[in-house]
């Protein structure tokens, strides 16, 4: 108890001394500018914080299946062995032999396109009705119990009601990802109609803009955080449909190749299959995520 | 009356809620002449903005009716242009943008696209804010919102300038120097100001008359005072000048002795 109070009693004057010499000079603190090397290490360092524990992890999670998976009588291969047997797959993603022959890139690329066309189709449907839904009561009052009832039917539900409409794979499909998409889209886009506050709804009675302007400077900019929202959710929900959907209509396209997998047991193509869904759908959502934050000027959360 | 620039004759405003109905104004009658800087002083709960939004039209009157320039009014529009008290940019457009969406629709016609942009730009310059112009509303200041709220109000070239408490928000010191800019464009401009307010030296500082306002429900104009100041008018010089301490005590007095708010008189 003694022992602080003294040290303390021993450092007042001296830091009272120091102020009475000094009355009133501005001394400066010792502010280098950091040079240009010391910059680049701390950029470097600000990398490394971020890109390390993400490795570390990855690569205990090999260790760990690697070690499980290497027990004789295993059923699943260890990250060495997928490696080594879909090394042809990873090197020449390109390649082209007719049929469902193809390099992963192809049947990825069938797939993105699939997502892009019924994705495509849910935004435009989606804003469009969600803006319905969000302007008039008597529209949400006819709609939202539909809407509320129709969302929760599973995206495969729809498939063979949809092979029975259209009776072709590929329009199923895109089918299956719109109206898996839509229903996001309609809900926040409604929401954030619903939303706008009245003051920007004043602004627009006081300037008289027409209903095309009003919906175009207004509505859109103000619900846009929402809508994103909307976008953000339904591509996640739109890759996850477009697998399962492939699996059943067959064909070209990821999901196909992973249904194609199973059946010749091909266990390790159907890893690095799922390695490249799990990273594209990331890209997806990052590449939403982005253009909302660009589009809102950063309202939207990125 | 009929030279009167805006006359409110007889109008009363009642809300409807299911079965029951509010009267929240009752036959407020009030003629304004061109160039006037009026304020509506009274406690909360008076109708005071419900008036304001019936002049802007951006309510429906119930009976009774208003009367800009010859024209009856019944919806809103430029000529009424509003400046709200949470100053209402849009949050994705820059200051620039803000004024520049007005300017464009209003003047979509009369104006060339180099005239528009001059004319956002003077208008900015007007309330000195052509330094942020590029900046979005989330990047500046409160006082700095509703200047900007203000040159795009002015932008519009309205007959008659509505002002919703427009520096109720603000802190005091920046609520004085936007007070003397709204002096300023006054004198330079003059135009025809409405303001509502609950503050008494606001309303003494700015106003050529200012409307008392009676409590609610069923409020109506209970007193309107002229102010007799010279312009231009100083804040530190009247701090001490008998007309402007008259003036003050004649509204004080009417809201705080006459018609006390009714939280008061309960107290």
């Amino acid at each position: 108890m003694n022992m602080p109070a003294s040290k303390f009693e021993g450092a007042m004057p001296l830091v009272s001394a120091q102020v009475a010499s000094t009355p009133a000079t501005i001394v400066p603190i010792g502010i280098k500018r950091p040079s240009m090397s010391s910059r680049a290490l701390a950029l470097l360092a600000g990398f490394a914080a971020r890109v390390i524990p993400p490795v570390v992890v990855i690569a205990l999670c090999l260790i760990l299946w690697e070690v499980l998976c290497s027990k004789p009588g295993a059923s699943l291969p260890p990250p060495s062995r997928v490696l080594e047997e879909t090394w042809e797959l990873i090197v020449d993603p390109f390649y082209d032999r007719g049929g469902i022959d193809k390099g992963l890139f192809w049947h990825l690329l069938a797939s993105l396109q699939r997502v892009t066309l019924g994705y495509t189709l849910a935004i435009i449907a989606g804003v469009a009705l969600g803006t319905l839904v969000g302007q008039s009561v008597w529209a949400m009052r006819g709609l939202d119990p539909l809407f509320q009832v129709l969302r929760t039917v599973p995206p495969l539900a729809w498939l063979p009601l949809s092979l029975a409409a259209f009776r072709d794979g590929q329009p199923s499909a895109i089918f299956v990802i719109f109206i898996t998409a839509i229903w996001p889209i309609i809900i926040n886009t409604a929401v954030g109609i619903r939303n706008i506050p009245t003051d920007y709804r004043n602004v627009a009675a006081v300037l008289r803009l027409n209903q095309l302007e009003f919906f175009w400077k207004i509505m859109i900019p103000a619900a846009a955080p929402y809508i994103f929202t909307g976008l953000r959710i339904g591509i996640g929900l739109s890759w996850l449909a477009i697998v399962a959907a492939e699996m059943l209509i067959g064909g070209v396209g990821i999901g196909f190749f992973i249904w194609d997998a199973w059946n010749s047991s091909r266990i390790s193509e159907i890893i690095l299959a799922l390695i490249y869904v799990g990273l594209i759908g990331f890209m997806l959502d990052r590449l939403v995520a982005g253009i909302g934050h660009l589009a809102t000027r950063g309202t939207a959360s990125a | 009356m009929a030279s009167s620039f805006l006359s409110i004759e007889h109008v009363c405003k009642s809300f409807a809620r299911g079965q029951s109905t509010t009267q929240v104004l009752r036959d407020i009658n009030l003629s304004i002449v061109r160039g006037e800087y009026v304020s509506i002083i009274g406690h909360s709960g008076c109708g005071k903005s419900t008036l304001l939004n019936l002049i802007a039209g951006l309510t429906k009157i119930t009976t009774g009716g208003i009367i800009l320039e010859n024209k009856e009014v019944n919806e809103p529009g430029p000529d009424r242009a509003v400046v709200f008290q949470n100053h209402s940019l849009l949050p994705w457009l820059t200051t620039y943008q803000n004024v520049k969406l007005a300017v464009d629709k209003v003047f979509s016609q009369s104006k060339s696209r180099a005239e528009r942009h001059a004319w956002t730009m003077h208008n900015l310059e007007l309330v000195q804010m052509v330094h942020a112009k590029d900046k979005l509303p989330a990047e500046i200041s409160g006082g700095m919102k509703q200047r900007v709220g203000i040159a795009r109000a002015l932008a519009m070239e309205p007959k008659v300038l509505l002002l919703d408490e427009p520096f109720g928000a603000l802190d005091a010191l920046t609520r004085a120097h936007l007070q003397d800019s709204v002096m300023q464009i006054h004198a330079r401009l003059g135009n025809t100001v409405i303001m509502i307010t609950h503050d008494v030296d606001e309303a003494v500082l700015l106003s050529d008359r200012i409307v008392m306002m009676t409590n609610g429900p069923s409020a109506t104009i209970g007193e309107i005072l002229d102010v007799p100041l010279q312009r231009p008018r100083k804040r530190l010089e009247l701090s001490s000048d008998p007309t402007y301490l008259r003036s003050r005590e004649a509204v004080m007095r009417f809201l705080y002795e006459r018609h006390r708010a009714p939280a008061l008189q309960a107290a």
